[in-house]
């Protein structure tokens, strides 16, 4: 019984939900009294080379080089063979969302995708994930052999937990033919250069679904106007065009973390939670009162926006 | 091009979600249901290649009697046949024994594209349509925001973290996992809502398919969250709720 973490790296090293997925994967093991190893797609970098580990894996294979599901997943399918770690950890990002699920169906297993939190109950492991966009929580439990499969959730364990110590490093050179690659990855990205910076904004006031119509959105612009914020939006209202996707807050727009983050009609997908939660006050008005945005936020008001907007924008004209 | 749209019936998403007493489950007798919302640009992006391309675009649904409204919607807004697979409980299947039902399904059409959502809404493991993908034997990718055809393949571009994005070609048959909110859905029209009457639904069930339901994970236990932090409401008239939350923000979150 072991532990494998597989990390996620950039050109600047591990990501910081990586750093996380490695606190955690120390974690659980000494919970489990087993031993924990990581392994990274290529060389090692300095941030997992002083932390406690078993032993470190760099992953090397030129067609490693570039990311496609077919090549991770055959090189992480030979490491767990190898390895045979009893539960194997990750990072629940966008890339590993495109290979996990396929590593896991080529060894027989599901992986419990998306985990928030976890405990140990009679030496077995019981995830908690999130159900209905976080309206619900379920415990899950394996029910197969090893090697199990689990990803983690954006900011649901602390990277600075993380216990440092050495780890020695070994290289595993996977066997991959070019031919098993079936996607051809070009270059990557960005669609425009961001104008409006966020992140530098003191108080956000946020608008989603719950503003209905692109006719309703000057309400919540008066509001900022008000506060002196800057306008900010969740996902669907810039996918609706209503607003310049420059403003999208959450996983694929920008992270802030002002002064005061007042969301609007805004229930609280993880997506959107990622790119906000570290704000300093939370404000929510919502009709849902079980709406996942209650969770984080400091103060709220479980209501009609459509009423409670224009009352808000009077008394804080009055507080002025 | 021939294209199999995966989609899920899910509970609507503005439901109000209660505990069923066996702690299993979300309280179910009184919700009502809808596609699975990412699922739906799914079927948006498969009509839209139908549109440019010619070709056949067929639903696949696996879910219980109820599932056969959402099909009826899809075959309304312009597919031309769909494939139900009936089964009242699903809960036994896990996300590997559910998608051998749809691969099982769908293995004799010999389809040139399969799309789904990239998660649903419910269950939300987000791997339905990869693990798909492996059972099939077909490439795959994720967060697609557009797809085009070229040459005997397709170029597709797909979603990374922080605004960056990647085109990504493979040749077909392929499988893909459509983003949300990429294009504006279509509504049925009244001649298209006529029309689906008369269009195909083939029913099969697990047992025709010869899969059985199987669990590598167990959904023990499900509740509400506990709130972890302390969140001061104020209700009332929302006028007085809107002086308690500003006196607050003033004199005591000092933001004001």
């Amino acid at each position: 019984m072991s532990i494998l973490a597989i990390l996620e790296q950039g050109e600047d090293g591990l990501h910081r939900i990586s750093l996380e997925t490695l606190a955690a994967a120390q974690q659980i093991a000494g919970q489990l009294n087993t031993t924990a190893s990581a392994a990274v797609m290529g060389a090692v970098p300095d941030q997992l080379k002083d932390k406690q580990f078993e032993k470190v894996y760099a992953i090397e294979h030129e067609l490693l080089r570039d990311y496609t599901p077919d090549a991770y997943s055959a090189a992480l399918r030979q490491l767990v063979q190898k390895e045979a770690p009893s539960l194997v950890l990750f990072p629940h990002t966008y890339e590993v969302r495109d290979f996990l699920p396929k590593l896991a169906t080529a060894l027989g297993r599901v992986a419990v995708s998306d985990v928030v939190s976890h405990r140990v109950d009679n030496d077995a492991l019981v995830l908690v994930r999130q159900l209905f966009q976080g309206k619900v929580n379920v415990d899950v439990r394996f029910a197969s052999e090893a090697p199990n499969f689990a990803s983690l959730q954006a900011g649901a364990y602390r990277a600075d937990s993380a216990v440092s110590g050495s780890a020695p490093v070994e290289s595993f050179t996977p066997q991959i033919a070019a031919s098993e690659i079936r996607t051809k990855p070009l270059d990557r990205f960005r669609e425009s250069q961001r104008a409006v910076d966020l992140g530098a904004a003191e108080i956000i006031v946020s608008v989603g679904r719950g503003i209905k119509e692109a006719e309703n959105i000057p309400l919540v612009q008066q509001l900022a106007d008000a506060l002196g914020a800057e306008l900010a939006a969740s996902r669907p209202i810039c996918d609706a065009g209503w607003l310049p996707m420059e403003r999208q807050v959450g996983s694929s727009g920008q992270t802030v973390a002002p002064k005061m983050y007042l969301a609007v009609g805004i229930s609280g997908a993880i997506q959107h939670l990622v790119g906000m939660k570290g704000s300093r006050t939370i404000v929510a008005i919502n009709k849902d009162a079980n709406a996942p945005i209650f969770e984080v936020a400091d103060y709220g008001i479980v209501g009609d926006l459509f009423q409670v907007v224009p009352e808000l924008i009077e008394a804080v004209k009055k507080a002025k | 091009m021939k294209i199999i749209v995966a989609i899920k019936q899910v509970p609507a998403r503005d439901s109000q979600l209660r505990i069923a007493s066996s702690g299993k489950w979300i309280e179910d007798v009184d919700l009502s249901y809808e596609i699975n919302e990412p699922d739906a640009y799914a079927l948006e992006a498969g009509l839209q290649l139908k549109e440019k391309h010619g070709g056949e675009v067929i639903a696949l649904c696996a879910g219980p009697a109820r599932a056969a409204q959402t099909i009826r919607e899809a075959l309304a807004k312009g597919a031309d046949r769909a494939i139900h697979i009936e089964e009242e409980d699903l809960a036994g299947f896990d996300p590997l024994s559910g998608a051998r039902l749809l691969a099982a399904a769908l293995q004799s059409e010999s389809p040139d594209l399969v799309l789904t959502g990239l998660q649903s809404d419910d269950l939300g493991y987000g791997q339905t349509g990869v693990i798909l993908a492996e059972l099939l034997g077909l490439p795959h990718a994720t967060i697609i925001m557009s797809v085009e055809a070229s040459g005997g393949g397709i170029k597709v571009k797909r979603e990374l973290e922080n605004g960056w994005f990647q085109n990504v070609e493979m040749a077909l048959p392929a499988l893909l996992t459509i983003q949300s909110g990429i294009s504006k859905l279509r509504y049925a029209t009244l001649m298209g809502i006529k029309k689906a009457k008369t269009k195909e639904i083939r029913k099969v069930t697990a047992g025709d398919l010869g899969v059985t339901p199987s669990a590598s994970i167990t959904m023990e236990r499900v509740y509400l969250p506990e709130r972890t932090k302390q969140t001061q409401l104020f209700d009332g008239p929302p006028k007085e709720a809107a002086a308690k939350l500003v006196e607050k923000l003033k004199f005591e979150a000092r933001v004001l």
